[in-house]
């Protein structure tokens, strides 16, 4: 064997997704459950008395960034988890020792948390018909774009993964930087909304990109330029994939 | 030595905080023996094995397992190496047959339940296959990690104080399992404290302290080499001074003059012959003696004079 070894990469993607359903509570149902309230207040409740953001009303409009609120989170925290454990519990020795390089690896776990987040993404969507009424405008590029923002994320959760040495610097970094961006992030508002000065803060926000690009693929309307959101997202989906050649290439965190 | 299936050249490992674990270690095994490698915590012993295995990275030196440099292509050797480690790390959740199956995928070979279900029934697991691995004993756990390591039916097999822990009849059922990898033509190398399982099992000792290896020998070799034969007589009266036809002997007198001790022989049954020389020695210079005790040193015996930098 001196290529891909593709029966490793199946072995490890089998296992996390049976982890995952293991932990269907936790996995799904919870994700679902937080959405689903976040859609019965801002999007009946409170979006029934706003006026529509553009053409779009309220409650539609901030279906695809809470569900890039869900994504990131879940795809980061499935990602880093998946690749923590082992390392935690020690059961990291056998990948180790096995033939697996990095592509085995990504494709096992990351593709595996992708997965989760891409039936989580179908779940939260098909609850939010529940609440709101709202369309998909280009929805083979909804998906592909979910499935590129699911990578991208379960990319740097691997990262935190490899990073973190205790439970507490695995959560630190959803808690603490990703939500507070996506919430910041246009996620409820259109940037359009903010005076001057915090509109042009606002436009440093990465989270910024991601939203609009999602909220482009639903209906067809962004507070930025398209191109400019899939060029951040792939930007940072490559300079994912570079740390993790990086650490696999000089052992960091994971070969003593 | 046959054909060596794994060869060690001036292998050194430093750590970040510079412990030196490794000290230019040279070794070869060959293709079918069980060897085993003797030394006390922190000797190096652990990250011997997880240089060969990828779990650490080496300073400097070479490693080649089946004629190929590990540094280049690795994932062909690993492919052929399985691994049991010294801690009892698997996945808790996970039912026993999955797990094993997962190991097997893991090392690219397919699924083949038939197989899994042979390593399963050989270690006593099959009865277990559902079970989750975190309600086994700690003894059943262990078999788990050893099928595990054989469900991809490894060439090479480490095994990382396979038997710590365990109880008597545990450690005497692995020794079998191991005794059947031999006749299977799995080599196998294993770390142990325990003298006994090396004596019992090994074809070949290394020997290793703070990084080095100190020795490393046939099994019956270094017990010839190195082995003694004690024995204490106890004398009916006290002599002050030994005759010369008892003096020619590797003898000593103790007690007060009442016991003669004998040190020699070379662990393959010369001791006895003298001690027994000795004895008719004794009769024929007239001196009576009223007890005999005979020792033979063990492998522990020379290990521990090794480790210890005894004469």
């Amino acid at each position: 064997m001196k290529h891909f070894n593709p029966r490793a990469a199946w072995a490890i993607y089998v296992r996390e997704v049976m982890r995952a359903m293991r932990t269907a509570m936790q996995s799904l149902l919870a994700p679902v459950l937080t959405t689903s309230l976040y859609f019965i207040v801002f999007g009946a409740a409170i979006g029934g008395r706003m006026e529509s953001v553009g053409t779009v009303n309220y409650g539609a409009f901030i279906v695809p960034g809470l569900l890039l609120l869900t994504l990131l989170s879940e795809s980061t925290s499935n990602a880093s988890f998946g690749i923590y454990m082992p390392r935690f519990t020690g059961t990291i020795y056998e990948l180790l020792s096995a033939p697996v390089g990095v592509a085995e690896t990504l494709a096992g776990f990351v593709g595996a948390a992708v997965t989760k987040s891409l039936i989580l993404a179908a779940i939260i969507l098909l609850t939010a018909t529940l609440f709101v009424d709202y369309q998909i405008k280009h929805p083979f590029l909804a998906i592909g774009y979910i499935m590129l923002v699911a990578s991208a994320f379960s990319l740097f959760g691997f990262i935190l993964g490899i990073w973190a040495d205790n439970f507490e610097k695995l959560s630190i970094v959803p808690m603490l930087f990703l939500m507070p961006l996506t919430f910041l992030g246009g996620t409820f508002y259109s940037i359009d909304m903010l005076p001057g000065v915090w509109r042009s803060v606002a436009l440093v926000n990465p989270i910024v990109y991601l939203v609009n690009g999602l909220r482009w693929t639903f209906y067809g309307t962004s507070d930025v330029n398209i191109w400019l959101s899939f060029g951040i997202t792939m930007g940072f989906l490559t300079a994912c994939i570079a740390v993790i050649a990086y650490i696999f290439k000089t052992g960091w965190r994971l070969r003593t | 030595m046959s054909e060596p299936i794994l060869e060690i050249e001036n292998l050194t490992k430093v750590y970040a905080g510079g412990f030196k674990a490794l000290d230019c270690v040279d070794l070869q095994i060959a293709k079918g023996e069980i060897f085993a490698l003797l030394g006390p915590n922190g000797a190096g012993k652990t990250t011997l094995i997880g240089a060969v295995c990828g779990l650490v990275r080496p300073t400097s030196g070479t490693i080649r397992a089946f004629g190929e440099d590990l540094s280049q292509n690795w994932r062909g050797a690993r492919a052929r190496i399985g691994l049991v480690p010294q801690e009892l790390a698997t996945d808790m959740f996970e039912p026993v047959n999955r797990a094993v199956s997962f190991s097997r995928g893991l090392f690219g070979r397919p699924s083949d339940p038939g197989r899994v279900e042979e390593i399963l029934k050989s270690l006593s697991l099959w009865d277990k296959r559902d079970e989750q691995i975190r309600k086994l004993s700690g003894g059943m756990k262990r078999r788990v990690l050893i099928a595990k390591a054989l469900a991809h039916d490894p060439e090479l097999l480490f095994l990382d104080e396979p038997t710590a822990g365990v109880d008597v009849e545990l450690r005497r059922d692995m020794w079998k399992q191991i005794d059947q990898l031999r006749d299977q033509g799995v080599t196998v190398i294993l770390t142990t404290h325990y003298i006994e399982e090396a004596e019992e099992m090994a074809d070949r000792v290394g020997i290793i302290r703070d990084g080095k290896l100190l020795m490393v020998d046939d099994k019956s070799a270094m017990m010839a080499r190195l082995g003694r034969t004690e024995a204490h007589i106890t004398l009916a009266n006290p002599l002050s001074e030994l005759p010369a036809s008892i003096a020619r002997f590797p003898v000593h007198l103790d007690g007060g003059g009442r016991n003669l001790c004998y040190r020699g022989g070379d662990g393959t049954g010369l001791g006895k012959r003298e001690v027994a020389d000795l004895t008719k020695a004794l009769t024929g210079a007239g001196i009576d003696y009223i007890g005999i005790e005979i020792t033979e040193s063990t492998l522990e015996d020379i290990f521990v004079d090794l480790v210890e930098d005894r004469p």
